[in-house]
């Protein structure tokens, strides 16, 4: 018997009918996660304790909704103890002395914290090649990438290493990995999951979420990541969500919207026809398919990419070698601490955007860039606001394309890579919550869907992705992996 | 003089919440070094920051004093730059809308009053500190990281040093009796900036200013902005022109220098707080904090007055100091003679306190005591005079009143046989001087009045003495 590709449900199962003890469950976990070392998810692992904390549940018998169930954090939540790189040389000896609320919640669900997860640094890309610590490989196919930024996580869970990780979505963070390696994410209503100890990159946007083989997981993981936390005051002041208890409850009379600014980008024939598919396969779920306009989405890309460098640039100014993170060993006065520490700390992505949030608030340039973007933000919003007086969710690809080749991507021009975001970036420009979940295959790599819901409506979009998945087999499909063990 | 002086003043009143205005750590002063820091101060990575509404009261509580106007919605933004004692990289401020907008103070040189209008005062964090002594390299003291400032920025309206100096007074005042700020300046809780320029007498446009940063006495605000008035006029007079430039005050040299301009050229990049969310005010809160609203120097005055029928300039004295009428109040249910306290407090307390620069708080004074010296002296225990030197020995050695004057047998005479008797004799013995003032030499009545205190060491009774003396010496002229 193995665990791998096992989902949390799975899991669970195998505990209550006591075929694996808690400790041989983490044991075999980390066996797993050694065996599929090449991948490189994981920046560091944490199995003395995760073994400490089996033990002791295997001794205490209690039973919590993710007692024992072995859970990956993507590196940019702190935990306590537990050294937190963000993906970045600056902070590769940086040790937390707190946890994130999202790390603390998962730990009081009883899960066990397997390990810290690979990602782009500062959750700054779309293919984890920006991280410090190394490409990771997409477990569909060696030397492709997984997505960015919480690549490590969406190829931990692709590999059947862990049931489920945690990750970070500021413009597709979750959903487009999740979707390049043929998993299931969700990123939730902007405040719905507390930031408290997420390391920020673009504070507006950020928001906490989990990637897991299905829909189901998904819900379960978010019931116990959510709630209002008093340290977040742009925390919602909502109760956790309670979805996972309803995820069968039947959808009726739902509409559907295709968004007709979309029809224009040049998706391949084979994408197009996987959409085509799902709209079907919705269709004879009982939904209504209807078209609808977002007159304003084309300007999210450029709006983001203002909005979201800006904040970052400010962010970012913690890490000046002064307090704690990397310190150049070349200074001899303070202007060269400041400016050796953060050109020796930060790689080429994030200087960028460093750079570019710079520029965007510098006086003078304000009006022009900042202000317009959140103008347009406003407009962005609205039109989703409009669009949902039409229907209940909105249907979209995840993402342009499928996983590529390392290097092979945005080396000439960034924004190309910028460009994988197209579909992903509004929901978090308006802080809505959207899911991505798989949609078949092309030439052996994963295609996603995106199913955007209104505020708060987590649980709607769960339930039509939970029923989409009962209908079909996309998310059950695993890689071989034999060009990894 | 042909130039007339134009001054602004940004003035930095730390407030006197128990927390900080984003964190929950302590705002306590004094203590060893980042010990009063947790990880909201230091900027750790995935900290936020929560607002303390405290500061808010504070600051609106101010704003109901000098007649400002409450933005209900009030948002914060990043101002950022690189410090070291600036933990995230960025301040915490308010730039586009600040809590308080419009309202004035009113100064009185002389006599003439004149209102000062303000235009704007914000809700802000203070830095950390950098310390340079005591070990080598640099050190960083987070305690006063988070700490709340409201800075209260003045219309450009001042027009000399002394009326700067009337204007942070009267805003000392203000934020004391409010309790928004202990104010206490030494301690760094009221400090300013001042913008200096200067233009012919007539002129309406602006002269080109400098800032002169971070003045934090009363003394040094008078100082500073006189020097860099003079050198302001040495400068266009010798048809040079004024740099616009920040300078800091060299008060052991007393001159103002310019800072590097490093230390100031900086774009700050201001942009909303994503961290925030806006801050709103409720009209109940408003209620609430105009329900519970101190009493001010002019309120309390009148009351003194009316009440216990201290006169006006006495009155007034005590109860433009927070800690002299705080002081007056908690004795005036001991005492007595209510005018007699509000004399001595004026007079002999104030000046020593003057004498020694001090607050009344710092001091060896307290309502016990005092209260007990003036029941002394109004049932005629001891005389003003003997009064004075209890007062002295407080003051240097904090003795008790009561034990004291037992112990040195001060108590004064009052027995007015015993009185009668002193005087027939010291009247036996000047025969002399008994005819001569007789004979219309009045003067020699402080004569007698010497022999007699010095008979008594002080200890008689002078009304009595007066009294009897002048019996006794019309009963010799008969």
């Amino acid at each position: 018997m193995t665990i791998q590709f096992l989902t949390i449900s799975e899991l669970k199962d195998l505990i209550k009918k006591k075929k694996i003890s808690y400790e041989e469950l983490i044991d075999e976990t980390f066996q797993l996660i050694k065996k599929y070392s090449s991948i490189n998810s994981f920046i560091t692992l944490n199995q003395k304790q995760a073994l400490i904390n089996a033990k002791k549940l295997d001794k205490n018998n209690l039973q919590t909704n993710l007692t024992g169930i072995p859970i990956a954090q993507k590196d940019l939540f702190c935990t306590k103890g537990l050294k937190t790189t963000c993906g970045s040389k600056m902070l590769s000896n940086f040790v937390p002395p707190y946890d994130a609320t999202v790390v603390s919640k998962l730990n009081d669900a009883g899960s066990i914290c397997i390990g810290k997860t690979n990602m782009d640094e500062f959750a700054m890309g779309s293919s984890n090649e920006t991280s410090f610590y190394g490409n990771v490989h997409n477990p569909w196919k060696f030397g492709y990438v997984p997505g960015g930024s919480s690549g490590g996580s969406a190829a931990a869970v692709a590999a059947g290493l862990v049931p489920a990780a945690t990750g970070t979505d500021t413009g597709g963070s979750i959903r487009q990995p999740a979707a390049l390696c043929g998993l299931t994410g969700i990123k939730p209503t902007y405040g719905r999951v507390s930031r408290w100890g997420m390391i920020a990159f673009a504070s507006s946007l950020d928001q906490g979420g989990p990637i897991c083989r299905n829909a189901e997981d998904c819900a379960l993981l978010l019931d116990a990541m959510s709630g209002y936390d008093e340290k977040d005051t742009t925390s919602l002041k909502l109760d956790s969500t309670k979805i996972h208890n309803n995820i069968n409850e039947s959808l009726e009379h739902l509409n559907i919207g295709i968004v007709n600014e979309f029809k224009q980008n040049d998706l391949s024939a084979d994408s197009q026809k996987l959409f085509s598919n799902a709209i079907s396969e919705f269709e004879s779920l009982g939904a209504k398919i209807s078209e609808i306009s977002l007159p304003n989405i084309a300007q999210s890309v450029p709006t983001y990419y203002v909005v979201a460098p800006a904040e970052c640039s400010s962010n970012l100014s913690r890490y000046d070698g002064v307090k704690y993170g990397h310190r150049s060993s070349n200074a001899d006065d303070l202007e060269s601490l400041y400016v050796n520490s953060r050109s020796e700390g930060f790689g080429e992505e994030v200087k960028r955007r460093i750079l570019i949030g710079t520029y965007v608030l510098s006086s003078g340039y304000y009006d022009a860039y900042y202000k317009k973007a959140q103008q347009v933000r406003r407009l962005i919003k609205n039109d989703f606001g409009n669009a949902f007086n039409e229907v209940d969710v909105i249907l979209t690809p995840t993402s342009p394309s499928q996983a590529f080749e390392f290097d092979s991507k945005g080396k000439q021009d960034p924004t190309e890579l910028y460009l994988e975001d197209l579909y992903t970036i509004s929901a978090n420009l308006a802080g809505l919550p959207a899911l991505s979940m798989p949609n078949g295959s092309i030439n052996g790599l994963p295609v996603g869907i995106q199913l955007i819901g209104n505020y708060l409506e987590e649980e709607k979009i769960l339930k039509l992705g939970h029923h989409f998945q009962k209908e079909t087999d996309h998310h059950l499909k695993k890689p071989s992996l034999e060009e990894f063990a | 003089m042909k130039w007339e002086t134009v001054i602004g003043l940004e003035a930095h009143v730390q407030l006197s919440t128990e927390t900080k205005l984003f964190s929950r750590a302590s705002t306590t002063f004094g203590d060893e070094a980042n010990t009063n820091v947790n990880l909201v101060d230091c900027g750790l990575p995935g900290v936020l920051p929560t607002v303390n509404k405290n500061a808010f009261y504070k600051a609106i509580r101010f704003g109901l004093a000098i007649d400002a106007s409450i933005n209900k919605v009030s948002i914060f933004d990043r101002k950022n730059y690189f410090y070291p004692d600036l933990p995230k990289g960025y301040q915490i401020t308010q730039m586009e809308k600040p809590i308080l907008e419009g309202g004035s103070i009113e100064i009185n040189i002389d006599g003439i009053k004149r209102k000062i209008n303000i235009t704007r005062a914000h809700l802000e964090e203070d830095a950390g500190k950098s310390i340079h002594e005591g070990f080598k390299g640099t050190g960083i003291d987070l305690n006063r990281s988070g700490t709340p400032l409201l800075e209260i920025v003045s219309e450009p309206e001042i027009r000399s040093s002394q009326e700067a100096v009337a204007y942070m007074k009267e805003l000392h005042k203000i934020v004391t009796f409010l309790d928004v700020s202990d104010g206490e300046m030494s301690q760094g809780s009221l400090r300013c900036d001042a913008n200096v320029s200067i233009r012919l007498k007539g002129e309406t446009a602006l002269g080109t200013r400098t800032e002169i940063k971070n003045i934090n006495s009363f003394k040094f605000i008078e100082k500073a902005i006189e020097y860099e008035v003079k050198r302001q006029i040495a400068v266009l007079e010798s048809k040079k022109k004024v740099e616009q430039e920040t300078r800091l005050y060299d008060s052991v040299k007393n001159e103002t220098r310019p800072m590097r301009s490093k230390e100031f050229a900086n774009d700050y990049r201001y942009f909303p707080e994503p961290d925030l969310l806006p801050v709103v005010i409720t009209d109940k809160e408003i209620d609430d904090i105009k329900k519970h609203f101190p009493e001010m120097p002019k309120e309390k005055s009148i009351r003194y007055v009316q009440k216990f029928g201290i006169n006006e300039s006495e009155s007034s004295i005590i109860s433009n100091s927070k800690n002299l009428a705080n002081f007056f109040e908690d004795c005036i249910e001991i005492v007595n003679d209510k005018t007699l306290l509000a004399k001595i407090l004026v007079g002999d307390i104030s000046s020593l306190l003057n004498k020694d620069a001090k607050e009344i708080t710092d001091t060896n004074f307290t309502p016990e005591n005092i209260s007990q010296l003036i029941n002394l002296i109004s049932d005629g225990t001891i005389s003003g005079k003997i009064a004075k030197d209890v007062l002295e020995q407080i003051r240097s050695k904090n003795i008790d009143p009561i034990e004291y004057i037992k112990a040195q047998g001060l108590v004064q005479i009052s027995d007015e046989d015993a009185i009668e008797k002193i005087i027939l004799e010291i009247l036996a013995k000047n025969s002399e001087q008994v005819k001569a003032y007789n004979n219309g030499k009045d003067k020699l009545f402080g004569f007698f009045v010497g022999q007699v205190m010095k008979a008594t060491q002080g200890k008689a009774n002078p009304k009595s003495v007066n009294l009897i003396l002048k019996k006794a010496l019309s009963n010799e002229h008969t």
